[in-house]
């Protein structure tokens, strides 16, 4: 009584808001104790953050970064930026998430609403992004289906009409190419010829889609039993192919191509190599899309996350180490059986035009022959066009469902590591799209965009139909072009921009000061001098460079990409013929950039807008308010079972 | 007239060089290659006269099957150019008359006709016993009534079709349970709204339920 007594004549001190104060204290405590879902503990959790910050990315563009620069030496700029650059960030949105309880807009908006902005631009890039990550996934679900033939449809092209001999575009380039670029995408010279939608790649996205919703239907608690086996079951398969790919001829050779370092460490000097390593890491945590602050907005309050976001992070950079090693195993021993073919075929060219006898020449003797009949039949060496036979690298969608499918068919028993290979793309692409799909739905869940008369579940199921509907793009025949349109524009400059605002709106906006208290609530201790130099100085300098050099870069860049047209006149048909953007495709390019972050200085201009027209409207500085209710709800906490007995007793008194 | 008649005879074979010379065998004839160790490995059988007699031989059956009246004969079938490859070129000349060779439209036909038998006698493939210039008839692609891929995502689809429909069942019982729930706990509240106003109502209610009293009391006695 005395203490609740306490608490009325300390609130009267301070200013009339505090009514305001309380009746939120009531509210947000009800909605904790009733409404907002909670994960159901602690590894739900922690499975979901990994899985959401391991994708696709880490086993197909990891691999590929690490071999251009030559294996060891990208792992130094990598490991700088994930210390100074990716952790702070992770430990700054799971911490500001699970403090402030609210999905990417309403913390925001809780610390200033001028900076509602942000999570805004947070929402609509992982809508964006959502909505072309999905159609990989499609894509790789086509894959998985066509899997469970024998032999694989991608190891031989298909005859023409008249059975003479095969399509003369598959044999030009290969037969996986073909079956990538003709048989999915079906894909048009360019991206100004649309084509038509192609329905094995809609049935493709709309089930994508459905499984989609089917994990989100009830939001976390779906989701929560769904990351079991979606985050661990890449690990298993990676386990297995890491076996399998060990035994392979030529692993060993592709290994020692990924892990020794190129020209030694000149290529620190490179700053290309910075500015990829700093983008990898970043791209590669998820950072700025807001689904990581909505993950942790279901913590229960006194939750380390500082230990969380170290394991996070520290785990998705193992992950992609991991996954480097049997990529490039069993690239080695794509490149070795590659290698063993163009010789055989040279080889047979040479025996054919100088009527050697057979086995004659060897893959052994093949140097010295080939050097004897170029001194004494110069010409007719030229005219057989021998291949240069030599290791190539690739990365993105090249990776998996070239490279890899190639490599595969070369390996007995295709069908399960073809398989299993699918599988495991899925489950990392399926634990990325929740936090982008939450990214999405908490917020508009949060600020009560919802009308409370439509359930939960049917507005999830709106969401995908749109995304769905929208997404429909890129199955249409220059679908593959805009996805790379998506994934160069709306996937970089936006999240970088994002960043620094979030990572600024803590500490200039929020304060340290009121920062580091509520860690120190939430953890038990107070953040270490490392956390405060990185928060207040180095990650936003490093995100601000990051961010200038990335413009400066694609600025110099002519936008530019590669097609895949049959009718490439020029004998290197199957290599890409590189064309520019159109015009209005370019701006379109730009609007993808531009559209994401337009929210942040709209939002804040329209509210300053307000509060200059409406000047008598007291205009609450909500970040006091926010530590005004913080403290009161601690103390309101400690008494809270005091209150209850006092209550039970009025109402005894009544009866 | 005898020398001419001599002349004639010790020319008629000389007549018959010009066949393996590069016009001819351009305009009548076709190369094979013959790679019997990259398709044999340790089996492979070596190549001498008597397996070139069996290739005349069957190349003279090809004609036999293909024209179907013409005797051909081992002897109207000529070799020349042999190399160590074992590639060698091939001509056919007509059994009525040996200085008319066989256009090669018709030879190319009739080996496609018989390739299968050709290559089975020498335990070749296509690929291996190469007639350079006619092209192998590839074997049709594997084709499928309903392709396999539609079973495939068939049978995943109905399966999360089940769990959507299941999921959203399940929750929309719930829902309707829990308001039945909510309903009746504000009739009993109600209730007792009713018994607090009344007191003679409150102690049948402490009767019919004695469990409920307590908590009351024990607070009671406390304040």
């Amino acid at each position: 009584m005395a203490g609740w007594l306490s608490i009325k004549l300390a609130a009267n001190t301070l200013s009339p808001t505090l009514d305001m104060a309380q009746r939120r204290i009531q509210e947000d405590e009800r909605y904790e104790t009733e409404d907002r879902p909670k994960w159901d503990n602690k590894v739900q959790y922690l499975l979901t953050c990994v899985g959401f910050a391991v994708g696709l990315g880490n086993v197909w563009r990891f691999p590929y970064l690490c071999q251009i620069y030559g294996g060891g030496a990208f792992l130094i700029p990598y490991l700088i930026a994930l210390v100074f650059e990716g952790l702070p960030l992770l430990y700054l949105e799971l911490a500001i998430g699970q403090s402030l309880r609210q999905g990417s807009i309403g913390v925001w908006n809780s610390i200033s609403p001028y900076l509602g902005g942000v999570g805004v631009a947070s929402m609509a890039v992982s809508f964006l992004v959502g909505l072309f990550y999905n159609t990989i996934l499609a894509w790789v679900l086509w894959y998985f289906f066509n899997s469970f033939q024998d032999p694989l449809p991608w190891s031989q092209c298909p005859l023409n009409e008249n059975l003479t001999d095969y399509v003369e575009e598959c044999v030009r380039g290969t037969a996986a190419n073909y079956y990538w670029y003709r048989v999915t995408l079906n894909i048009t010279p360019d991206i100004s010829s649309s084509g038509s939608l192609q329905w094995w790649l809609v049935l493709s996205l709309a089930l994508a889609w459905s499984i989609v919703y089917i994990c989100f239907i009830r939001g976390i608690e779906t989701v929560g039993k769904a990351v079991y086996v979606t985050a661990t079951f890449p690990y298993l398969v990676l386990t297995i192919f890491l076996v399998r790919a060990l035994t392979l001829p030529g692993a060993i050779d592709g290994l020692e191509y990924l892990f020794t370092p190129d020209v030694s460490w000149g290529v620190l000097l490179n700053p290309q190599v910075w500015l990829d390593a700093a983008t990898q890491i970043f791209f590669s945590l998820s950072l700025a899309f807001g689904g990581l602050i909505a993950f942790a907005s279901y913590n229960p309050r006194k939750n380390n996350c500082e230990r969380d976001a170290l394991l996070v992070g520290c785990i998705n950079s193992a992950t992609s180490l991991y996954a480097s090693i049997p990529i490039f195993a069993i690239l080695g021993f794509k490149a070795t059986t590659n290698f063993n073919n163009c010789i055989t075929s040279n080889v047979l060219k040479l025996t054919n035009e100088f009527d050697i006898a057979e086995k004659n020449i060897t893959a052994d003797n093949y140097d010295m022959w080939l050097k004897t009949l170029n001194t004494s039949h110069p010409d007719r060496i030229n005219s057989l066009e021998l291949r240069e036979c030599n290791l190539k690298s690739v990365s993105g969608t090249g990776l998996a469902f070239i490279v890899f499918t190639e490599a595969v068919i070369e390996m007995p028993a295709s069908q399960v590591w073809a398989v299993l290979f699918f599988i495991m793309l899925f489950s990392l692409g399926l634990s990325s799209m929740f936090g982008n799909l939450e990214g999405v739905l908490t917020p508009l869940f949060d600020l009560h965009m919802v009308p409370s008369w439509v359930p939960k579940e049917l507005f999830t199921g709106i969401i995908c139909m749109v995304s769905f509907l929208v997404a429909l793009i890129f199955t249409m025949g220059s679908g593959n072009y805009w996805l790379e349109i998506f994934n160069s524009y709306v996937g970089s400059v936006p999240l970088l921009i994002i960043a620094f605002f979030e990572i600024t709106s803590v500490v200039v906006f929020y304060g340290m000061k009121r920062f580091s208290e509520d860690i120190e609530f939430m953890t038990g201790h107070r953040p270490g001098l490392f956390w405060h130099l990185c928060w207040m100085g180095v990650s936003p300098l490093m995100l601000l460079v990051v961010l200038v050099a990335y413009v400066v870069v694609q600025v110099q860049v002519q936008p530019q990409y590669p097609t895949w047209n049959p009718s490439y006149v020029s004998t290197l048909f199957p290599e890409a013929e590189v064309k520019p953007y159109p015009d209005w495709v370019f701006a379109i390019c730009v609007m993808l950039s531009a559209v994401p972050v337009v929210p942040i200085p709209l939002v804040a201009l329209y509210h300053l807008i307000r509060r200059l027209t409406h000047p008598d409207e007291s205009v609450q500085h909500p970040a006091n308010l926010c530590s005004v209710v913080s403290e009161i709800r601690m103390r309101v906490t400690a008494q809270r079972s005091q209150q209850v007995i006092i209550d039970m007793t009025d109402r005894s008194i009544v009866i | 007239m005898w020398v001419w008649i001599v002349c004639l005879l010790t020319a008629a074979p000389a007549l018959a060089e010009p066949l393996c010379s590069k016009e001819v065998c351009d305009n009548y004839g076709y190369k094979v290659r013959i790679s019997i160790k990259t398709a044999l490995g340790d089996k492979a059988y070596e190549w001498n006269e008597s397996e070139m007699f069996l290739f005349r031989a069957t190349v003279a059956f090809a004609m036999r099957r293909y024209t179907s009246d013409e005797t051909y004969n081992v002897s109207d079938i000529v070799v020349c150019n042999k190399t160590a490859r074992v590639s060698f070129w091939f001509l056919v000349t007509s059994p009525a008359n040996t200085a008319q060779l066989v256009p090669r439209g018709q030879v190319e036909a009739a080996v496609r006709l018989s390739r299968n038998r050709i290559n089975s006698a020498f335990l070749l493939t296509d690929q291996t016993l190469q007639f350079v210039g006619i092209l192998p008839t590839l074997a049709p692609p594997i084709s499928y009534d309903t392709p396999p891929w539609l079973i495939v995502f068939g049978v995943v689809m109905g399966v999360v079709c089940a769990g959507i429909i299941t999921l959203l069942l399940s929750t929309l019982l719930k829902r309707t349970r829990s308001k039945k729930n909510l309903l009746e706990t504000e009739e009993e509240e109600d209730r007792r709204g009713s018994i607090t106003a009344n007191g003679r109502l409150c102690e049948s209610l402490r009767e019919k339920d004695p469990g409920r009293g307590h908590p009351d009391d024990v607070h009671l006695s406390k304040l």
